[in-house]
């Protein structure tokens, strides 16, 4: 049976991604520790010339402020490069096609997306960009992840017992994300890819006549190495428009298999790491427990729905025998399509095999309540920290209600810390909602101006709104495609909420765990919140539900639950 | 601020060189060793390159059809339909797909008719169908082309992709693949 085999390909992805994140979580743990690792050989003199060539010591302490600094300083210089590149991509060489360089307003959106690890593009890759502004887009891919990755390993050194804990050097987080776990994946995955047909070439677009006798245009490019730290680094940016719907860069179930791997490899990986480093593997398990619920939870019904099929479609007599088909690939099948949604949007990854556009309505709700909640999984680095607000806020609500003093792993929450893991839960709906208020009061009252945004009337319409506004502030990066997003509002509007929702949930959680671990250890007691308990694992569950699912809900009743009732 | 300022920009440009040029210089010559030589999987159709991967546009009497596609099959400019599931225009369109693909297959139900061959693919350029939509042609092709059904349903057969490793995912059939094989199958018997 066919949809067996689609069945069994899901439940392979899954197990072999874990499999996998196990031990290199472990790995990790250990590169961020400093400890031997089977690479050093070769690494340790190419690491310690990177530092010398960027004229620092690598050995320094920083404190949160001067990692804060770092990030922000470096993510700058990558905006004005950004900049630059696509400004002038047309005078610049690599550009076999001729393509031109981008407007001002759409360069603006490109740089901040791809140094804010969201990667919402605005354009098709084989008409917007030259080889080289790809080329420069990779490296944001590479360099936006190791960013997220090393800030999380601050906030994890925090969490560790005692008092004035040192945090380490930022440079030699980002450093060794590079060198010891992004690169050598990288590297593995894109020759993969290269023996499953995606191009590697500088050659231009090919002219060809097809056996109909038509003459079409093909374009490539150099995609395998693209493609590969596309798909690890949570990042989701597509060579070419359709993403990894295209044929030449996903060409394969195989590839298929290995990209999805990609997707959630490691985000599931740090939460191993997280278990390593604190010496906490209960708590790993626990977390992963949770995380896993939650991504099980909106799979199940995604695929349910995809398999199913268009029940419009099924009402003309027509025998959905593959599910619901529209903007999907027939060598994935609507299954490997449904989960691939799901995986990519709970990780902030961003990518697509099929067009999310076309998904039945709750399907495309459950894709959006991924990104709502931001932290099943998560982006890489940056996914944790949004668990880490989410266990703040469950310690709070648990001491409450148990008429204790809050206590995170032996460090009192107080005022402070709740402020500002408060700030930082209410900056993503905040962000979501009232950038799509806006856009939808900008739609109603001046319905002929802004006539070329939405492709889909009606409750789809101001779906497509929403799940723009939410995949920006998740830093997705997916898209319901019928927007035409590609003009000045869009690309600015989109561009401050990617900004505001990068910084702020990252520079939040950081300021908490340094506050955090400069207080007194409490030792674990009889009357202590156990947090690495199923119980807990409940607690943070309902506050996952709370603050994220209640605050969308009635956005949602709008958009998706509306449609669906609708037919 | 220049304690922070310089090692920014250095370190950019050393990451520059590492994963925009190192890197792609390290994949690209693995590319070269590769059965490809870093291009797209090619096949030669009487001296005329084309690409496999890459789907075609087929909607004459004589070929296995390709999948309906929002772009025309334009390999410069891939792209979807991204119409909403109930949105009343797409649903008029797919109406119009049944209608004419009844129109070329008298013989088939509309319930049979599978729904791929009605609908747009993510890409436009989906290389593939399933193997319900390949065997429901037959009976068109079969007459156009004078050959026995039977022909084409085991050539179908031989030209089936199965389920990854046998249990991964779906069955398909490539449509370039199936076609060429369909003009060579045509030649050799016409030519007896």
């Amino acid at each position: 049976m066919q949809s067996y085999s689609e069945l069994y390909g899901v439940i392979a992805m899954f197990i072999i991604a874990v499999l996998i994140a196990i031990p290199l979580g472990r790995y990790m743990g250990k590169v961020f520790l400093g400890e031997d690792t089977w690479l050093d050989v070769v690494l340790n003199p190419v690491d310690r010339f990177i530092y010398r060539l960027i004229g620092i010591d690598e050995n320094v302490e920083m404190n949160w402020k001067q990692h804060i600094k770092v990030l922000l300083m470096i993510n700058f210089i990558w905006f004005v490069l950004a900049m630059l590149v696509l400004t002038n991509m047309a005078h610049l060489p690599f550009n076999p096609d001729h393509n031109p360089s981008m407007p001002l307003d759409l360069a603006f959106n490109t740089a901040i997306s791809f140094i804010t690890n969201t990667n919402i593009q605005h354009y098709a890759g084989e008409t917007a960009m030259s080889y080289l502004g790809q080329l420069v887009l990779m490296l944001f891919q590479f360099i936006s992840a190791a960013s997220g990755i090393a800030i999380s390993i601050v906030v994890i050194k925090a969490m560790k017992e005692g008092i004035n804990l040192p945090l380490g050097n930022f440079y030699f987080y980002f450093v060794r994300t590079c060198t010891r776990v992004l690169l050598p994946i990288c590297i593995v995955l894109a020759i993969i890819f290269l023996y499953n047909g995606v191009p590697m070439t500088f050659q231009g677009k090919d002219t060809i006549t097809t056996l109909q006798g038509d003459t079409v245009q093909v374009s490539k490019g150099p995609v395998a190495a693209f493609v590969a730290i596309k798909q690890l680094g949570t990042n989701g940016g597509g060579f070419f428009g359709p993403n990894s719907a295209h044929p030449l860069e996903n060409p394969n179930y195989f590839t298929n298999m290995v990209e999805t791997i990609a997707i959630y490899l490691l985000p599931i990986a740090l939460i191993f790491t997280m278990g390593y480093m604190l010496n906490r593997k209960k708590l790993a398990w626990i977390v992963f427990g949770i995380m896993t619920l939650g991504f099980i939870l909106l799979v199940v019904p995604t695929i349910s729905m995809e398999v199913r099929g268009n029940t419009a479609i099924a009402k003309m007599g027509i025998n959905n025998i593959s599910g619901n088909m529209e903007g999907k690939e027939v060598r994935f099948g609507s299954m490997a399509s449904a989960y691939w949604a799901i995986a990519t949007t709970v990780t902030s990854n961003g990518s697509v095999n099929a067009m999310h556009d076309s998904f039945m309505p709750l399907s495309g709700m459950c894709a959006m309540l991924g990104m709502m909640i931001n932290a099943f999984y998560g982006g890489v680095g940056v996914g944790f920290l949004n668990f880490y607000i989410f266990m703040i806020l469950a310690v709070f609500i648990s001491g409450l209600m148990v008429g204790r003093t809050p206590e995170l792993l032996g460090k009192k929450i107080e005022a402070r810390e709740m402020q500002i893991a408060m700030i930082v839960a209410l900056l993503h709906p905040f962000l979501i909602l009232t950038g799509t208020a806006i856009a939808s009061y900008l739609y109603a009252h001046h319905p002929e101006q802004y006539a070329a945004w939405l492709s889909n009337p009606g409750y789809h319409g101001f779906s497509e709104m929403l799940y723009e506004f939410t995949s920006a502030s998740a830093n997705n990066g997916s898209e319901f495609a019928g927007l035409n997003a590609n003009t000045a509002w869009w690309n600015i509007a989109d561009g401050i909420v990617m900004l505001l929702a990068r910084f702020i949930p990252i520079i939040g959680p950081v300021a908490i765990a340094a506050s955090l671990s400069q207080k007194k250890y409490i030792p674990a007691g009889a009357g202590t919140l156990q947090i690495d308990t199923p119980t807990f694992g409940i607690m943070i569950i309902a506050v996952i539900i709370i603050i994220a699912a209640l605050s969308f809900f009635p956005a949602l009743t709008l958009g998706p639950v509306a449609e669906y009732f609708s037919f | 601020m220049k304690t922070y300022l310089f090692p920014a920009i250095r370190l950019t440009f050393v990451f520059l060189v590492l994963c925009s040029i190192i890197y792609t210089a390290i994949i690209w010559g693995v590319a070269k060793i590769t059965p490809n030589n870093g291009e797209p999987a090619i096949i030669n159709v009487q001296g005329k390159r084309m690409y496999s991967d890459v789907g075609q546009k087929f909607d004459a009497d004589q070929y296995f059809w390709s999948r309906p596609s929002a772009v025309n099959y334009n390999a410069a400019a891939a792209g979807a339909s991204n119409k909403g599931p109930y949105n009343t225009d797409y649903l008029k369109s797919i109406q119009a797909n049944i209608d004419s693909f009844v129109i070329h297959h008298p013989d088939v139900a509309v319930k049979n008719i599978p729904i791929d061959m009605i609908t747009a693919s993510a890409s436009g350029l989906d290389p593939d169908i399933t193997v319900q939509a390949a065997n429901i042609q037959v009976n068109r092709i079969a007459h156009v082309r004078n050959l026995q059904p039977g022909l084409l349903q085991s050539l179908i057969q031989q030209h089936i992709h199965h389920p990854f490793l046998g249990i991964f995912g779906p069955a398909y059939v490539n449509v370039l693949e199936l076609n060429v094989a369909l003009n060579d199958l045509s030649a050799s018997y016409h030519a007896q």
